[in-house]
């Protein structure tokens, strides 16, 4: 938890960096820098505001941790990264004052960096991987890769702007690509560059999938994700809202009327799943889906401009322990309630959240209640929560997985008294498509099914993403959708 | 995209408007409902059902009722101007087929979204009786637009001002103990209307078939906000409806829903109100 302003980490970088400039670091002595910290809006004041929690590193930030980097000439991080960042190289590049070259090396594999270093897994990825966590026992002391590879984005964002990959001429074949999220952004960009006509069909007013409605503001700013698909719209990529495939057009339709070449479906785990516990309806309880699309797209937090409202909190319990469980808990806090309880049935370490978002959600006064479960949700005679009842668990035996299974307390019924639920344990995939298309095939969960090359059981359709993964990453989404686009290409241009 | 083509005032709060939306026109079927939001950036998302379509002009009827701060706005609009998002069209079809007998019951802004479903059961060969409600006479719509397509009409007011003296559950009461016997009820209206509706003829033991209005986000099965309880399920109005047995569904319970965000709205509408009396 940081406890420095940046002011005083600033003066730190500097006084390290003026330390060792120009000299030739051994191993020992990167191992010895400190790692840096992030700089972030102090937690009493963030509470009240939906700007951005972190800062970004400073110039001098981002040189001494680049300089942590051991450059192992295996690089295990780049296997621990969905699209395998050249990772050593980009660093390098950093330490050598090259930052526009340092972004060329990540652009080659990812579009959105200023986004994946933001909302990346990284502890579950390239840094988990790295050979400076592995010294220290601790992917949380790797070399902050992720920061790294945002410092390069934002710095890259805000000299020259975003210059449109080259385009290669026209193909005449034209292409559907449903969703506006981070598999759809792949796959347009993808295929646009190879020259083909791309058309993207979103069921919102707004492009950007969950970057948009459900990733909140203080942890991924907007004007990023329009950015990207400015980008895309420079590129001469198509960009239709308030186009619901399946409602406003079958998906068969696509091809048989309008006489797009292929389709590619990245349409997202929008389905939230509730518990199925009494009470589940009172007036009160949210999905976190609901409540974070009132706030961050239909901006209801802005109480004076917006037309939706938001429903007022003042004691609130969140169920879940994952992205959208914090996400859902900071977005309450910041909505002005009082008190804010998450409830998760494991521990800590099972939390399926990024470790800085929790992390960051206790600092802004967040309270967890672990081994915890909801067995119903209790109302007033005007229909309207007043409490949740709980069992607690205790980490029984090990399953095949090798975790604790949480097993139940008998009696151990507790209260705690909230005017407000948010349901966060999870989204499937969006019904909608696969309903109105019989030939597509489907999973038990309801994902579609691919083979390796992201093609479904309909000719000419592609899929990836959430849809097909079950709810999962940014960076996942786009590897699919990469995958995806290249098969794409690789059938329209009969090769 | 999305041009007001006509704009028309049925009655004091009451318009209809057709607006220009071509490929919602080609797909959409009686039942269905589009979403609509008038600025982009802070506007509400709200749903309004399509009363008619015209697939050769490429329109597609909306008609309202201004209550709250965005169908008042929506009401302020004019031939030209332009509804800066509109989706659609929204939820599964009404189930058309010949099922024999109906009968159907527009209680006020109601009749709107039971138009189009009349029209649709009478191709489809029903016999057809519509009874239609209103407080008062000024508040009566589509009156000769029904009777055109309906085999019989029974107008009533609550205060007697026009058609028959009585709340929409006594003629609806009759035609289900006559003989014949309706095969099918149709009720779309206020949801307190439809839970009398529904409590009306249950004991006949016909099917009765109500169109929920819950409050709605995406429209797309994304929020769940929409959700209601029908035969002991949670449901998705927006997606798995919005039409429903009757019988199946937990009135009580959504019509506390409704009521979830009453205070902000009557505030909104203030505030509303005096912008508009600054105008
Ligand atoms: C609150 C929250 C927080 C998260 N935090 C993180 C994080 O920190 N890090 C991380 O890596 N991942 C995070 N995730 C997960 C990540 O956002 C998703 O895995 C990723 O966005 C999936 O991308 P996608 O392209 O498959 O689809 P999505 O981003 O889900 O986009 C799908 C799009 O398709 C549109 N659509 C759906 N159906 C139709 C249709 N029929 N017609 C037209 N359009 C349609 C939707 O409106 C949506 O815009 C989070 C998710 C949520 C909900
Ligand atoms: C599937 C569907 C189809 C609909 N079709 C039509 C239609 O064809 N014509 C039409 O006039 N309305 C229709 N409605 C209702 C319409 O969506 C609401 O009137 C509208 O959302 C009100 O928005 P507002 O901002 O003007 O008012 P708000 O400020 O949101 O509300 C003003 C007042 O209206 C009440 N109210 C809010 N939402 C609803 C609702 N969904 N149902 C009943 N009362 C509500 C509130 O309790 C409040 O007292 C439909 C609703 C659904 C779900
Ligand atoms: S994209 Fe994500 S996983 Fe890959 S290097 Fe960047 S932060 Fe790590
Ligand atoms: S594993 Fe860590 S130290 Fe090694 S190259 Fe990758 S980032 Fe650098
Ligand atoms: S309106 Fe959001 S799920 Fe129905």
């Amino acid at each position: 938890m940081s406890t420095k302003t940046s002011e005083q980490l600033e003066a730190e970088a500097q006084h390290l960096l003026a330390s060792f400039e120009g000299k030739e670091l051994t191993r020992k002595e990167r191992l010895a820098i400190p790692q840096q910290e992030m700089p972030a809006q102090d937690p009493n004041e963030r509470r009240f505001t939906m700007s951005e929690v972190t800062y970004g590193y400073s110039e001098a930030q981002a040189r001494v941790e680049a300089a942590r980097c051991l450059q192992c000439k295996n690089a295990p991080c780049i296997e621990g990264c969905p699209v395998r960042i050249n990772i050593p190289a980009f660093i390098q590049a950093i330490e050598d004052r090259e930052y526009n070259q340092s972004i060329s090396i990540i652009r080659e594999t990812n579009i959105l960096p200023a986004i994946c270093g933001r909302v990346c897994p990284q502890e579950n990825q390239c840094q988990e991987a790295c050979t400076v966590g592995k010294v220290f026992k601790d992917p949380m002391q790797s070399v902050s890769i992720g920061r790294l590879e945002r410092f390069v984005a934002d710095r890259a964002r805000a000299s020259a702007g975003q210059d449109a990959p080259a385009v290669k001429p026209e193909t005449g074949k034209r292409v559907a690509v449903i969703g506006t999220g981070p598999a759809s952004i792949t796959v347009a960009a993808d295929l646009r560059r190879e020259g083909h006509a791309v058309t993207m069909l979103e069921a919102f007013h707004r492009p950007g999938g969950v970057m948009v409605y459900g990733i909140p503001e203080f942890r991924l700013p907007k004007a990023i994700v329009d950015e990207e698909i400015e980008t895309l719209k420079h590129m001469g990529v198509e960009i239709r809202t308030n186009f619901l495939v399946g409602r406003t057009r079958k998906l068969k339709d696509l091809i048989a009327k309008d006489g797009f070449d292929a389709i590619f479906i990245g349409s997202g785990a929008g389905l939230p799943k509730f518990l199925g516990i009494e009470g589940e309806n009172l007036v009160g309880v949210f999905s976190a889906n609901e409540y974070l699309t009132r706030s961050n797209m239909m901006k209801a937090y802005d109480r004076e401009r917006a037309d939706t409202p938001i429903f007022q909190p003042r004691k609130v319990a969140v169920f879940g322990g994952g992205n959208v469980a914090m996400d859902a808990a900071r977005t309450a806090v910041r909505l002005g309630a009082e008190e804010v309880n998450v409830i998760y049935r494991r521990t800590r370490t099972e939390m399926p959240a990024r470790v800085e978002e929790v992390d960051h959600a206790e600092e802004e006064g967040v309270r967890f209640h672990f081994l915890r479960s909801p067995k119903r949700i209790l109302g007033d005679e005007r229909g309207r929560v007043v409490g949740i009842e709980c069992l607690s668990y205790e980490l029984g035996e090990p399953d095949d997985s090798g975790r604790r299974r949480p097993v139940v307390i008998p009696d151990s019924e507790s209260v705690i008294e909230v005017d407000t639920a948010l349901v966060s344990i999870g989204n499937d995939s969006h019904p909608l498509i696969t309903q109105t298309t019989p030939e597509l095939e489907t999973n038990k969960w309801g994902n579609i099914i691919t083979d390796d090359t992201g093609r479904t059981s309909m000719e000419r359709v592609y899929a990836g993403g959430d849809i097909v993964l079950g709810a999962a990453t940014v960076i996942l989404a786009m590897g699919e959708g990469r995958k995806a686009a290249d098969s794409i290409h690789r059938e329209l241009s009969g090769t | 995209m999305n041009r007001i083509l006509a704009k028309q005032q049925l009655s004091e709060h009451v318009f209809r408007i057709r607006v220009e939306a071509p490929l919602i026109a080609e797909e959409r079927e009686p039942g269905q409902f589009v979403i609509i939001q008038l600025d982009s950036n802070f506007g509400e998302r709200i749903p309004l059902t399509i009363a008619d379509a015209d697939q050769a002009e490429g329109s597609v009827t909306l008609i309202f009722q201004a209550v709250g701060r965005t169908t008042r706005r929506l009401a302020e609009l004019r031939e030209g101007d332009e509804i800066a998002n509109l989706l659609g069209p929204l939820g599964r079809p009404t189930e058309i087929r010949r099922f024999g007998r109906v009968v159907a019951v527009g209680g006020g802004i109601g009749v709107a979204p039971l138009f189009p479903i009349l029209q649709a059961l009478k191709e489809a060969g029903n016999h057809v009786t519509a009874i239609i409600g209103a407080r008062t006479r000024e508040l009566v719509i589509l009156e000769d637009e029904v009777r055109a397509v309906a085999d019989e009409l029974i107008v009533c007011t609550d205060d007697g001002s026009y058609g028959r003296k009585a709340l929409v559950t006594k003629p609806l009461e009759e035609v289900c103990s006559a003989e014949p016997a309706p095969d099918l009820a149709v009720a779309i209206g206020p949801p307190v209307m439809m839970k009398f509706c529904v409590e009306t003829v249950r004991p006949y033991d016909i099917p009765v078939m109500v169109s929920l209005n819950t409050i709605m986000v995406d429209g797309t099965g994304m929020c769940g906000g929409c959700r209601v309880t029908v035969g002991g399920e949670t449901k998705f109005v927006c997606i798995d409806g919005p039409e429903f047995d009757g019988r199946e569904v937990e009135f009580d319970n959504m019509l506390k829903r409704l009521d979830a965000y009453r205070e902000q709205e009557q505030q909104a509408l203030e505030n509303c109100k005096i912008e508009e009396m600054h105008r």
